[in-house]
C-alpha cells in the first residue's frame, strides 16, 4: 500500500472527545454526495478544494499527537470519508502500523470495493442513521438508508464494533409534540408519538456489534455557514429539541436498546 | 506525637512535612458536606457581598486608621459560629488604608469613592515619605516615558509589589516565641568587620522582622489566642497559619498575596486528630470551610485604574496543592481534597487561587476529582510540577499566577511587563510611539521600504529589545531599591530564612502579537501604511501566513525564538540585591490595557484591539482545536520563562464527552498530554458561551459565577464590559 496516496483534506481538530471513545484527532475530509438538511457542515460537501496530504504526511501529522491520543486514536470524518476510500484505507492502515485505534465515521453509502475494505479495517465504525424511515430518509438527505443498514450487516457478519449516531430534528425524525399538537407530558405519551424512532431502537438492538447509539439533539449552530456559502437553509424555523424531549428519547434508549 | 528529625532542632518545615504526612490514593467519598454553621456563616457573607457590590465595589472604608498589623480591634462575622476567627479590621468587607506603598493610591481610591483624608493621615505623610514618591524622586525622564506611553506597565511604582510568600506554617509548627529566638540569633551572627551597605541593610531588617513578629503575637492575643508557642491540635494550627496571613494582609496591600503549600501540612494535624479519634471528619472540613471562608473575604482598597488593569478584586492567595516529593512519593493528601471540596461546599470562587501541581504521577482518584471540580466550578488552575520539581525541589509554591518558588527560601522583586508587540512597532517606527509620536526609545532611522524586510526588522527589532531591557532592569531596580526602604514587607520576610534567593521577575505581553507579525513580514507581504508624521500606523498583508496557536513549527520557533532572545538581554543586566533575572509571559486581564494603548500591528490586529492573554494564541486564530493551540503554547521554552508561561483554555463541557465520567477523564487525559509536551500552566474554564452572556445581562443571577482568566480565577460579573467581551470573544473550543 502506498503511502503517497493523496487525500483531500476540509479540516482538522486536535481535540475531538466525542467522535468515538476517548481523546481523538479528527480528520474532515472534503466532500459529500448527501445533502442532509440538519447538516452542520455544509462546507464540506463540496467535491474540490480541501488541503492536499498524502498518507504520510498525516501520519506524520497525527504522531505529534501521540501522547494526546494515546487512550483515544484518530477519527477520519467529512464530508463523506469514504468517497476517499483510497486514502482512508491506506491512512487506517498506517496507524494500524503505529499501534493507533482508528475510527471511521460515514453515512454508509459508499459500501462497496475499496469503501468496504476500508470500513471493514476500522476498529470502529460511527454510523449515521439518518431517520428509521426509509422514504423520509430521502427526503431529508437525497438517499435512503438501505446503504447503512448494508454496511451494518456486514460489520455484524465479522462482529466488528459499530457506534450509531442518529440526529433528532424536530417535525422530521423527533416528533416533540403530539398529532393534535399538544404538548407531549410523559413517556408513554413520546413513544406513541414516536413509534419510528422506537421501532428503529427495537431494530438496532438485533445488531450485537453495536455498542451504543448516540441520540444527537438538532442543534442551528451551523446556520451562518448556509448564509456565508449562500446556500438555502430550508430548516430556518425548525427549533432545537427541549432538553426534556431529548431526555424522554434516551430514557426509551435505554428501554429498547439493551445493552 | 510527631516523627522527629531536623525540624525539631531548626526551622525546616519541609522535613517535618517529609517525615510525617500520610499520602492519599482513595476517592472523594470521605468528604463531609458543609455544616449548619457553614451555611449560616456563608450566607451572610453572600448578603455582604451583595450589599459590596450595590455599593459600587466597596462596602466600607476606614479611613482613619493606617493600617498595621495591630492597628485594628478585632472583628467577626458571627462570633459563636466561627471557627476560624480574624478579620483585617474590626468588621468584614471593610477596607483598611495602607499608604506606605504610595498615598496617592490612597488619596485617590478615598475619591473614588467619595471619602475625605483624615488630615490626620494627610499630616503623618507629610513627614512620612512613601515607596512611591521615593520611586519617583529617582526615576530618570526616560523611565517616565517608557511608563508614560506604556512600553513598560503595570509597574509597581505606586502601591505594594506582592509576590512575596511568608512560610504561614512556621507559625504552628514552632511558635512565634522560637521564631523570634532564631531571628535574634541570626542577627547576633552577622557581625562582619566592615559594616557594608548590604549588612547594615540586614541588620535593620531583622529587627524589623523580630517586631512584626511580636506585633503579630499581639494581634493574635486580641482575639484571645497565644501563638508565642506551637500549636497543639488542627484547629489551633489553622488558626496560627490563619494569623499570620492575616497579618501580613493588615500590613501590605500587594498586588498578590499568595499563601503558599499548606494543605498537605496541615494535613498531619487532621491525621492526628482523625487517628486519636478527637475530630470526625465533618467537623475538620467545618474548620477549612471556615479558613477558606476567610481568605475568601480578604479586600484591599484600590483605584478604579487599578482594577481596569487587575480587575475582579484578586488577591491571588494562591494555595499550590499536590504534587510528587523528592522521594518519588505524590504529595496528595485528604487535605487536598478538603481545600478542593470548599468549591462545593460553599460554591465557586476566584479565592484563594487553588493551583493544582501536576504529575502524570498523581494518583488516578484526585486527577479524576480535580477534572470534576475544573468541570463543575472553572476554579481551579494547574501547573507542571515536572518542570518545577527539577528546578524548586518539592517544597516551592507558587506566587500569584504561575511564579514559583521555594517557601520561605526564595522570593522574587514583581516586575510586571514589558510590551514587546509595542517595541516591534519603535523597531518600525526609530524609536517613536506609534500613537503619540514621542520619542521613547533612542533616535533610530525609522524603515523606509515599501514592504517589510524579515531580516531588517529582526535585526532591528533585537536592538530594540536591547535598549528596552537595560532600561526595564534599571527601572525595576529602582523601584525594589525604594519598596525596600520604605515599604518592606518585614512579616512576610520574617517568616523567611536569612539567605534568600531574589529573582528579578520581569514579564512580556503581546507574544502571539510578534510571533504572528514576524511570520507575516516573513511568509506573506506586509506594507506599513505611514501617517503625515512618517510613522506606521496601519499594515496591509497580502498572502496568508502561518499563525501560533495551530502546532506549525515554522511560526512556534519564531515564538519560542522571541522569548529566548529577550531572556538573553535580560539577563546581561545588574540587578538590585544581585537578583536572577526571570520573566514571565503573563497578563492577567491586562491584556486588555496592553492591546488599548497599542497601534495596529503587522500581524493584521487593529490598534486598540486587546491582545490575547499571556501566552495565548489570537483571539480565533488556533483554528486546529485545542490541543494545536496547547502544543504550540508547550513548545515555549520554560529555561527561558522561569517565572511562568499562562495559558487559557476554555470549552464546552458538552465538547469535552458526552457523559460525565467521559468527560472527567478526557479532561485529564488532556492535561496530561500537555504537561508531557512541556507545558507549564493552564487555566480551564468548562463553561457555555450562552451562560456568559446571561450574566452579562443578569449578573445578579450569578453571584459565584467563576472564570479563570490569565493565571488568576475572577468573578465573571465583577470584570469590566470590555473584559467580559473579551472573555466572550476568546477561542471557546467546540467543533460541531
Amino acid at each position: 500500500m502506498s503511502t503517497t496516496i493523496k487525500g483531500y483534506v476540509h479540516s482538522i481538530e486536535t481535540l475531538g472527545a466525542v467522535d468515538g471513545p476517548g481523546l481523538r484527532f479528527v480528520v474532515f475530509l472534503q466532500g459529500c454526495p448527501l445533502r442532509c438538511k440538519f447538516c452542520h457542515n455544509p462546507d464540506t460537501w463540496r467535491f474540490d478544494g480541501g488541503e492536499e496530504y498524502t498518507v504520510e504526511e498525516m501520519v506524520r501529522k497525527i504522531l505529534r499527537y501521540r501522547t494526546y491520543i494515546a487512550s483515544g486514536g484518530v477519527t477520519i470524518s467529512g464530508g463523506e470519508p469514504l468517497r476517499q476510500a483510497q486514502f482512508v484505507l491506506s491512512l487506517t492502515k498506517a496507524l494500524h502500523e503505529e499501534g493507533i485505534h482508528v475510527a471511521i465515521d460515514t453515512s454508509g453509502i459508499y459500501n462497496e470495493g475499496t469503501a468496504l475494505t476500508a470500513a471493514m479495517e476500522a476498529d470502529l465504525l460511527l454510523l449515521d442513521i439518518k431517520s428509521f424511515d426509509r422514504e423520509k430518509a430521502e427526503k431529508l438527505t437525497g438517499f435512503t438508508t438501505d446503504h447503512a443498514w448494508a454496511l451494518l450487516e456486514e460489520r455484524q457478519k465479522k462482529n466488528k464494533p459499530v457506534w450509531i449516531r442518529h440526529v433528532m430534528v424536530p417535525g422530521i425524525t423527533l416528533a416533540d409534540k403530539k398529532e393534535d399538537g399538544s404538548e407531549i407530558s410523559s413517556l408513554e405519551e413520546w413513544e406513541s408519538a414516536n413509534s419510528e424512532m422506537v421501532d428503529g431502537m427495537r431494530r438496532l438492538n438485533n445488531y450485537s456489534c453495536i455498542e451504543r447509539v448516540d441520540l444527537l439533539p438538532f442543534h442551528k449552530m451551523g446556520e451562518f455557514k448556509y448564509e456565508e456559502l449562500h446556500f438555502p437553509y430550508e430548516l430556518k424555523d425548525t427549533k432545537e429539541p427541549t432538553d426534556e424531549v431529548v431526555e424522554w428519547a434516551e430514557n426509551a434508549l435505554k428501554k429498547y436498546f439493551l445493552r | 506525637m510527631f516523627v522527629p528529625g531536623k525540624w525539631s532542632e531548626d526551622i525546616c518545615v519541609r522535613d517535618f512535612i517529609n517525615k510525617n504526612y500520610t499520602p492519599y490514593d482513595g476517592d472523594e467519598s470521605f468528604l463531609a458536606g458543609p455544616t449548619s454553621a457553614t451555611t449560616d456563616l456563608w450566607n451572610k457573607i453572600l448578603e455582604l457581598r451583595k450589599k459590596e457590590k450595590e455599593n459600587g465595589g466597596v462596602l466600607d472604608i476606614d479611613e482613619h486608621t493606617i493600617s498595621t498589623i495591630t492597628s485594628h480591634a478585632p472583628g467577626y462575622i458571627d462570633k459563636e459560629k466561627e471557627k476560624i476567627v480574624g478579620l483585617q479590621t474590626d468588621a468584614p468587607l471593610k477596607r483598611a488604608i495602607m499608604p506606605f506603598g504610595g498615598i496617592r493610591m490612597v488619596r485617590s481610591s478615598l475619591e473614588a469613592y467619595a471619602r475625605e483624608m483624615d488630615p490626620e493621615v494627610e499630616r503623618v505623610f507629610q513627614y512620612r515619605k512613601t515607596h512611591n514618591d521615593g520611586v519617583f524622586d529617582a526615576y530618570t525622564p526616560e523611565m517616565q516615558r517608557a511608563r508614560h506611553c506604556g512600553i513598560l506597565t503595570g509597574l509597581p511604582d505606586a502601591y505594594g509589589r506582592g509576590r512575596i510568600i511568608g512560610d504561614y506554617r512556621r507559625i504552628p509548627l514552632y511558635g512565634t516565641a522560637f521564631l523570634i529566638a532564631q531571628k535574634r540569633k541570626a542577627k547576633d551572627q552577622i557581625l562582619p568587620d566592615v559594616m557594608d551597605v548590604e549588612t547594615i541593610q540586614q541588620r535593620e531588617e531583622i529587627s524589623e522582622q523580630v517586631k512584626s513578629l511580636y506585633e503579630l503575637t499581639k494581634m493574635a492575643q486580641s482575639y484571645g489566642f497565644d501563638i508565642s508557642r506551637a500549636a497543639r491540635n488542627f484547629t489551633e494550627a489553622v488558626q496560627w497559619l490563619y494569623f499570620g496571613y492575616l497579618g501580613v494582609v493588615k500590613e501590605q496591600n500587594g498586588a498578590a498575596m499568595s499563601l503558599g503549600r499548606v494543605s498537605t501540612f496541615l494535613d498531619i494535624y487532621a491525621e492526628e486528630e482523625l487517628k486519636n479519634g478527637t475530630m470526625t471528619e465533618s467537623e475538620i472540613q467545618e474548620v477549612v470551610d471556615h479558613f477558606i471562608m476567610k481568605l475568601r473575604i480578604v479586600r484591599f482598597l484600590r483605584t478604579p485604574a487599578y482594577d481596569e488593569l487587575f480587575s475582579g478584586d484578586p488577591t491571588w492567595i494562591t494555595e499550590s496543592i499536590g504534587g510528587i516529593g523528592l522521594d518519588g512519593r505524590h504529595m496528595v493528601t485528604k487535605m487536598s481534597y478538603r481545600f478542593l471540596h470548599t468549591l462545593e461546599n460553599i460554591g465557586s470562587a476566584p479565592e484563594p487561587n487553588m493551583t493544582i501541581l501536576w504529575s502524570p504521577n498523581l494518583p488516578e482518584n484526585f486527577k479524576k476529582y480535580c477534572a470534576k471540580i475544573s468541570i463543575n466550578t472553572s476554579s481551579i488552575q494547574y501547573e507542571s510540577d515536572e518542570l518545577m520539581r527539577e528546578k524548586f525541589g518539592d517544597d516551592y509554591a507558587i506566587a500569584c499566577c504561575v511564579s514559583a518558588m521555594r517557601v520561605g527560601k526564595q522570593m522574587q522583586f514583581f516586575g510586571a511587563r514589558a510590551n514587546l508587540a509595542k517595541a516591534l512597532l519603535y523597531s518600525i517606527n526609530g524609536g517613536r510611539d506609534e500613537k503619540t509620536g514621542d520619542q521613547v526609545g533612542p533616535v533610530r532611522n525609522p524603515i523606509t521600504s515599501e514592504y517589510l524586510d524579515y531580516d531588517e526588522v529582526m535585526a532591528r527589532f533585537d536592538e530594540t529589545c536591547a535598549w528596552l531591557s537595560k532600561l526595564y532592569i534599571n527601572t525595576l531596580n529602582v523601584i525594589h531599591y525604594m519598596h525596600d526602604k520604605y515599604c518592606y514587607e518585614r512579616l512576610e520576610m520574617a517568616l523567611h530564612d536569612e539567605k534568600i534567593d531574589r529573582t528579578m521577575a520581569c514579564g512580556l505581553s503581546g507574544l502571539s502579537v510578534i510571533a504572528d507579525s514576524l511570520s507575516a513580514i516573513k511568509y506573506a507581504k506586509v506594507k506599513p501604511i505611514r501617517n503625515e508624521m512618517g510613522l506606521a500606523v496601519d499594515f496591509e498583508i497580502t498572502g496568508d501566513y502561518p499563525q501560533y496557536g495551530n502546532d506549525i513549527p515554522k511560526v512556534d520557533r519564531i515564538a519560542a525564538e522571541v522569548v529566548r532572545k529577550f531572556m538573553k538581554h535580560l539577563s546581561k543586566h545588574k540587578c538590585y540585591r544581585n537578583a536572577r533575572p526571570t520573566q514571565s509571559i503573563l497578563t492577567i486581564t491586562s491584556n486588555v490595557v496592553y492591546g488599548k494603548k497599542t497601534g495596529s500591528t503587522p500581524d493584521g490586529r487593529k490598534a486598540g484591539e486587546p491582545f490575547a492573554p499571556g501566552a495565548n494564541p489570537m483571539h480565533g486564530r488556533d483554528r486546529s482545536g485545542a490541543v494545536a493551540s496547547m502544543r504550540s503554547v508547550a513548545n515555549l521554552q520554560y529555561d527561558y520563562s522561569e517565572d511562568g508561561i499562562s495559558y487559557t483554555f476554555s470549552i464546552l463541557p458538552s465538547t469535552l464527552g458526552k457523559t460525565e465520567e467521559e468527560q472527567k477523564v478526557n479532561l485529564y487525559n488532556l492535561l496530561d498530554g500537555y504537561f508531557n509536551d512541556g507545558g507549564h500552566h493552564i487555566n480551564v474554564n468548562v463553561i457555555l458561551r450562552k451562560t456568559l452572556l446571561d450574566a452579562m445581562d443578569h449578573p445578579e443571577n450569578y453571584p459565584q459565577l467563576t472564570i479563570r482568566v490569565s493565571g488568576y480565577a475572577v468573578n465573571f460579573t465583577t470584570l469590566t464590559h470590555e473584559q467580559q467581551m473579551e472573555v466572550v470573544r476568546r477561542t471557546v473550543h467546540s467543533k460541531f
